[in-house]
């Protein structure tokens, strides 16, 4: 179970302000924070009221790297954005996101093959916006699939996203991305990943936690590899390490805890 | 019509472990042996490699073995009332990749042999021979913990496998083999779960991933020897999914197990339609061997030369790169 963490992102005060005042303080605590809890994967965005989001990104990247090994999800909107902070990263990292648009596809999947990235695609579009059950997810789905295989992105390296949605307004939207995630899982042999943004499920929802937690296992137990998620949040991280082992994806032992965290292994 | 071989793709594989340290490397062999690093299941050459060939530890007690059946003993006659010279003669003559000396002589009712006494006999069989050298005690925790312990000490360098560590029993032995620089043979009760256990409780303390030999134990054959091949199946099969904690060579003690059997032991007089008895004991160890190799083992302990010689000529030709 791949954990994005989801914590450096300009959104968050402490590291607009770090972006602003070039205070590399923040950026490496949260870096070594989330490694150190069990994520795979650092996100880093910039947010979108950094004035120059090339130099904010290359900063960021070049930040982190300083003090963790961990390798980068390169959180943008802006594919140049992301193309110079490709540059910067030490290891293969992974492009956050690229919608199933063909221009989209176009600029992205060549620059993920050129740098050696992974991509999140995500199973929707500028026309249709996150489709409204998961036939027309499925077929996005399909299509960043094809491209995949188009421009020699391996799929094992492209992440399809269901999109979720907050369930105290789209409470329908949980069922249709889990028989996405199924359906994806047939899409291609290999089949291609799958991922989330786990917290958007709970946005300005009373028990956030509680809800993220539960959502995470159930949609690990319909195929999901990996969520962009809150690394330092305990009580997911041991939900994960649990679901895994009742999945059957790692033997059991009575430290699966502490070894799906320590993740040096 | 052309048929398409289907490969899995494996994102793991077994960590290679180094047995035996040379002169520049601090110790007395005339040369190590690398077991491990197997990328596919076992001997499945076309679809991962598998570098290194399993290697025969043949075993050597330190007390002349009563009990054991007298076929059996009759092979060792005139080497058994000294552990170096039997150590010798299984290199020598029986081809051993490596020597696995038992310290039984210091279990209280087999010898009660000091630790120095041992210490001495593992320093004259490391005199007697150039390849490398496990150490086991007597399988008694608190004199094992003092024996192992001096014999690690006093032959540090060497890098000898050392057991056994077990989750009930494990932080001396651990211990020593992290200050003087050996490697340690963790034992677990045919239980998958502690096995993963105990080498996560192991490289806590700081023993690398690549200084663990699992022995998850073994039935012989006809004695729970298909529960042993299901658990290192398990086992590989977790190492082949990138699973850390399971990616070590496996150790097991074939001759140990098999030479228990009845139907190893007992006379041709007793149950005529069973064939003459050394003949039987020779097999029951070899093929107990051999169902082992297949779940991918890669030290295998031995006892009997002719089953030695079995096995290393099945081991030849399983080392044969298919030709897909």
């Amino acid at each position: 179970m791949e954990i994005i963490g989801e914590r450096i992102n300009g959104m968050f005060k402490d590291i607009r302000e770090a972006i602003k005042n070039k205070d590399k303080k923040p950026v490496q605590e949260w870096a070594v924070k989330q490694t150190e809890n069990g994520a795979t994967w650092l996100d880093v965005n910039t947010g979108a009221s950094a004035e120059d989001q090339v130099e904010a990104m290359k900063w960021l990247v070049t930040t982190i790297q300083e003090v963790v090994d961990t390798p980068l999800s390169l959180d943008s909107t802006n594919y140049d954005v992301i193309e110079e902070g490709l540059k910067l990263c030490k290891r293969p990292a992974l492009i956050n996101s690229c919608h199933a648009d063909r221009y989209k596809i176009e600029r992205v999947f060549p620059m993920a093959v050129k740098y050696n990235a992974k991509v999140i695609g995500l199973a929707m579009s500028e026309e249709s916006g996150i489709p409204k059950n998961a036939e027309n997810r499925v077929a996005l789905a399909a299509e960043l699939v094809a491209a995949a295989d188009e421009f020699g992105l391996p799929l094992e390296d492209l992440y399809i996203d269901p999109l979720i949605l907050p369930v105290n307004v789209a409470q329908d939207h949980m069922v249709e991305a889990m028989e996405t995630l199924r359906q994806a899982k047939l899409l291609s042999d290999p089949a291609p990943k799958t991922v989330v943004g786990l917290s958007n499920v709970s946005q300005r929802c009373a028990n956030r936690k509680l809800i993220n937690r539960t959502a995470l296992v159930m949609l690990m137990a319909c195929g999901l590899d990996a969520a962009i998620a809150d690394a330092c949040d305990d009580d997911l991280m041991e939900a994960a390490a649990t679901a895994r082992v009742l999945l059957n994806k790692e033997i059991y032992c009575d430290s699966y805890v502490d070894l799906f965290k320590a993740r040096k292994y | 019509m052309p048929v398409q071989v289907l490969r899995d793709r494996n994102s793991g594989k077994v960590a290679v472990v180094t047995l035996g340290a040379t002169k520049e490397e601090g110790g007395t062999r005339s040369h190590t042996i690398k077991v491990g690093g197997e990328a596919s299941l076992p001997f499945l050459h076309f679809e991962g490699e598998n570098p290194y060939r399993p290697v025969i530890a043949m075993e050597v007690v330190d007390r002349v073995p009563e009990e054991w059946n007298s076929e059996l003993k009759k092979v060792f006659a005139d080497v058994y009332a000294d552990p170096a010279a039997w150590a010798k003669k299984c290199v020598e003559e029986w081809g051993a990749d490596m020597i696995f000396l038992r310290l039984q002589s210091a279990d209280p009712e087999l010898g009660n042999s000091s630790a120095e006494k041992c210490v001495q006999t593992v320093k004259s069989v490391l005199s007697a021979v150039g390849v490398p050298l496990a150490v086991v005690g007597c399988g008694i925790d608190e004199i094992d913990n003092t024996v192992i312990a001096a014999v690690a000490e006093a032959c540090a360098g060497e890098n000898l496998l050392l057991g056994f560590a077990r989750q009930e029993n494990y932080n001396t032995i651990v211990a020593a083999c992290m200050v003087h620089k050996h490697t340690v043979i963790a034992q677990s009760p045919l239980d998958i779960n502690m096995c993963k256990q105990l080498n996560i409780l192991i490289t806590e303390m700081g023993l690398p991933l690549d200084r663990i030999i699992i022995d998850p134990s073994i039935g012989g054959l006809g004695y729970g020897i298909e529960y042993s091949y299901s658990i290192q199946e398990r086992g590989r099969l977790g190492a082949l999914q990138g699973d850390k904690m399971l990616a070590m060579p496996v150790l097991g003690t074939i001759g140990f197990e098999a030479w228990k059997a009845k139907e190893a032991n007992v006379s041709a007089e007793e149950f005529p339609g069973w064939g003459e008895q050394a003949e039987r004991g020779i097999l029951w160890e070899a093929v107990t061997a051999t169902a082992l190799l297949q779940a991918g083992m890669d030290i295998l302990v031995m006892r009997h030369p002719e089953a030695v010689k079995l096995v290393k000529k099945n081991i030849d030709e399983l080392m044969v790169p298919s030709a897909l």
